[in-house]
């Protein structure tokens, strides 16, 4: 079945894009409401998709290219219970994001670059998580990373230009390395459709290459999701941009084209290998720790939520690798089940508690103008509706009940003790703990110490639009933890389970249609 | 087989200039030669030898064709480099504006 709605989710965004740009030049004020109304469409859609859709998996063919003998030509768009999930959060965090620039970007001048770049960085993003083409992938990941290079440099001082510098350098390398790995796929498999790819390999007898493709893939995907050995532009990055879109990197970008895509490819395009299996659950697991102990000792706020999600983001993978173990082990498939649903759970439960403390600190460093912990404290007198809302994100991200934080980390650690890796389960335990104490640390110094800090003027809280995000965020944290229940779980994280699980269904329903 | 070989020889050298040099320009300039190797892997790929470009004679369609696939990939990653080099290019001058360098040495205010 051809579903028309699945190429606008890419479309929109990028007229959106280009509209702004023109008529932001010619009309002030205009380009808030045009990304703003670019948002809601999308977010419109993408849930429409995700409850239409149900558990059937749709297929655009662009151009209408049909296959010929069962090889698929032109390319693919595929819209499936994983990446449906994953274009519902890029699109609800991107609908709060702009809501919330909307007061927050009016100190900034060139209002319709901000828009335009915004709404080109979706674009990319929703064109990654549909493709499925590998090439179509890379010219995706492409546009979103040269607009979010662009964003993160927009206050053009000193420390942005330094750390978009940082982050250019190593996502040119990262991007080659994709590039390269292209062009090894191509060769080995003469063909670029991911799931023709899977058929080309698993006949097998490609040895070396075949390694060598895998390799370079989780390199390049690795440095884009800023796992442990090559996390060194993402704290930079992400303190420096405007804080709507440090709260878009952290809670969407890096899922987006660096975790979506690792799980998709090492999980539908390559055979389940158990040593890449064990290789991406340590990569996990060491971020997951060395990110934490990183975070212990900052004191800048918004460094400090850029280190916890290189930790919270080595929750995901290290949960994909456990299911890939054991799956390459070819038993207890259903604790394989259970780990991978933890690992895509606890993705979505970090899109919203990430993004709603990005968007704390940016109202913190708005109505105090600083990002220094040591300098603030007494704000929750005068911010209540901040403190409220980053106590609820700080209990989500440390996993106390009846926050979603919790639930997603109480699957993992399920499943890592089930599937016999204790020490794993006890590492996660371990630093959901510290996580806690260094959140306990931020709300002290922010928000309750007695005295009133060293800011000397006083001090509101922030306009309507940045609140209204942060509450709705508060809530989105609260309603997520209601997909742990049964009934719930079954209808929307069980059909993304099933298409990383069932390897054969993801290719047979392209080539065979 | 050496000439793919020589590509990825190409990449390591750009890989190792992104790595040593201490000149923004000169990263920068480590950084076309990677994404050229990558373009000259691709094109090479879909060459064959003997081979004649991919327009169909009616007449006599079995021919040797060279791949069309790999050139039309170079040709979106050249612009896609392009954008990316542009980009490069224009924070490295911003960067020379404000700390009125191209050492990579003096350019550090973000730590930890």
């Amino acid at each position: 079945m051809m579903n028309p709605l699945i190429p606008l989710l890419v479309a929109i965004p990028l007229a959106g894009a280009f509209l702004t740009m023109i008529l932001g030049r010619f009309i002030t004020g205009i380009p808030r409401y045009m990304a703003l109304a670019t948002l809601l469409v999308l977010t419109f859609i993408s849930f429409w998709l995700l409850v239409e859709g149900g558990t059937a998996s749709s297929v655009y063919t662009l151009g209408g290219w049909e296959p010929v003998d069962g090889v698929p030509i032109g390319i693919y768009l595929i819209h499936d219970g994983f990446s449906a999930l994953v274009l519902c959060i890029i699109s609800v965090i991107g609908l709060l994001s702009v809501t919330y620039s909307i007061s927050y970007m009016a100190r900034y001048t060139s209002e319709n670059y901000f828009y335009s770049l915004f709404c080109l960085m979706i674009a990319g993003m929703n064109g990654v998580v549909l493709s499925g083409d590998i090439f179509n992938i890379f010219v995706f990941l492409e546009i979103s990373a040269i607009s979010s290079y662009a964003l993160v440099a927009f206050g053009v001082e000193k420390n942005e230009l330094e750390a978009t510098l940082k982050y250019q350098v190593l996502g040119a390398v990262a991007s080659f390395m994709v590039l390269f790995a292209i062009g090894f796929i191509y060769w080995s498999a003469k063909t670029l459709n991911i799931a023709d790819i899977r058929t080309a390999f698993s006949e097998g007898g490609y040895g070396i290459n075949y390694i060598l493709i895998q390799i370079l893939l989780l390199t390049g995907f690795g440095l884009k999701a800023a796992i442990i050995p090559f996390h060194a532009w993402l704290p930079d990055a992400h303190s420096s941009a405007p804080s709507p879109i440090s709260a878009m990197l952290s809670g969407v970008l890096i899922k987006a084209v660096g975790i979506y895509v690792i799980i998709r490819l090492f999980f539908n395009m390559f055979e389940i290998t158990e040593g890449m299996a064990i290789l991406i659950t340590t990569l996990g697991a060491l971020s997951m720790a060395v990110g934490v102990l990183l975070a212990i000792g900052q004191w800048d706020l918004k460094r400090l939520l850029a280190y916890h999600s290189i930790s919270q983001m080595g929750y995901v993978i290290m949960s994909a690798g456990i299911g890939m173990i054991l799956m390459a082990r070819g038993l207890r498939s259903e604790i394989a089940a259970l780990a991978i649903t933890g690992g895509i759970f606890h993705m979505l439960n970090h899109a919203a508690f990430k993004g709603l403390l990005f968007l704390n600190a940016g109202a913190i460093e708005y109505a105090a103008g600083t990002r220094d912990l040591r300098q603030m404290g007494g704000l929750a007198k005068s911010m209540p509706f901040t403190s409220s809302t980053s106590l609820v994100a700080s209990l989500s991200i440390s996993g106390i009940p009846p926050f979603n934080g919790f639930f997603s980390k109480l699957i993992i650690i399920v499943a890592a003790v089930m599937g016999r890796f204790y020490f794993l389960a006890a590492l996660a335990a371990v630093v959901s703990i510290i996580t806690l104490a260094s959140f306990m640390k931020f709300q002290r110094y922010a928000f309750y110490n007695k005295e009133q800090g060293k800011i000397g003027k006083e001090i509101r809280e922030v306009p309507v639009p940045m609140l209204l995000s942060m509450i709705t965020l508060a809530a989105i944290c609260l309603l997520l933890s209601l997909l742990v229940l049964p009934g719930i779980r079954e209808t929307v994280l069980a059909p993304a389970t099933e298409i990383l699980m069932d390897q054969a269904k993801y290719s047979s329903q392209i080539t065979g249609m | 087989m050496t000439v793919y070989r020589l590509c990825f020889i190409l990449f390591l050298t750009g890989l190792y200039g992104v790595i040593t040099r201490r000149n923004l320009i000169k990263i920068a300039i480590s950084l076309s030669v990677m994404e050229f190797s990558c373009f000259l892997f691709l094109a090479l790929i879909g060459y064959r030898d003997g081979g004649v470009a991919p327009i169909v004679d009616m007449a006599d369609p079995v021919k040797p064709y060279v791949d069309p696939l790999p050139q039309a990939m170079v040709l979106t990653a050249i612009v896609i480099g392009l954008a990316t080099t542009a980009m490069l290019m224009a924070v490295i001058i911003r960067i020379y504006r404000k700390y009125g360098t191209f050492d990579i040495r003096e350019i550090k205010n973000l730590r930890g």
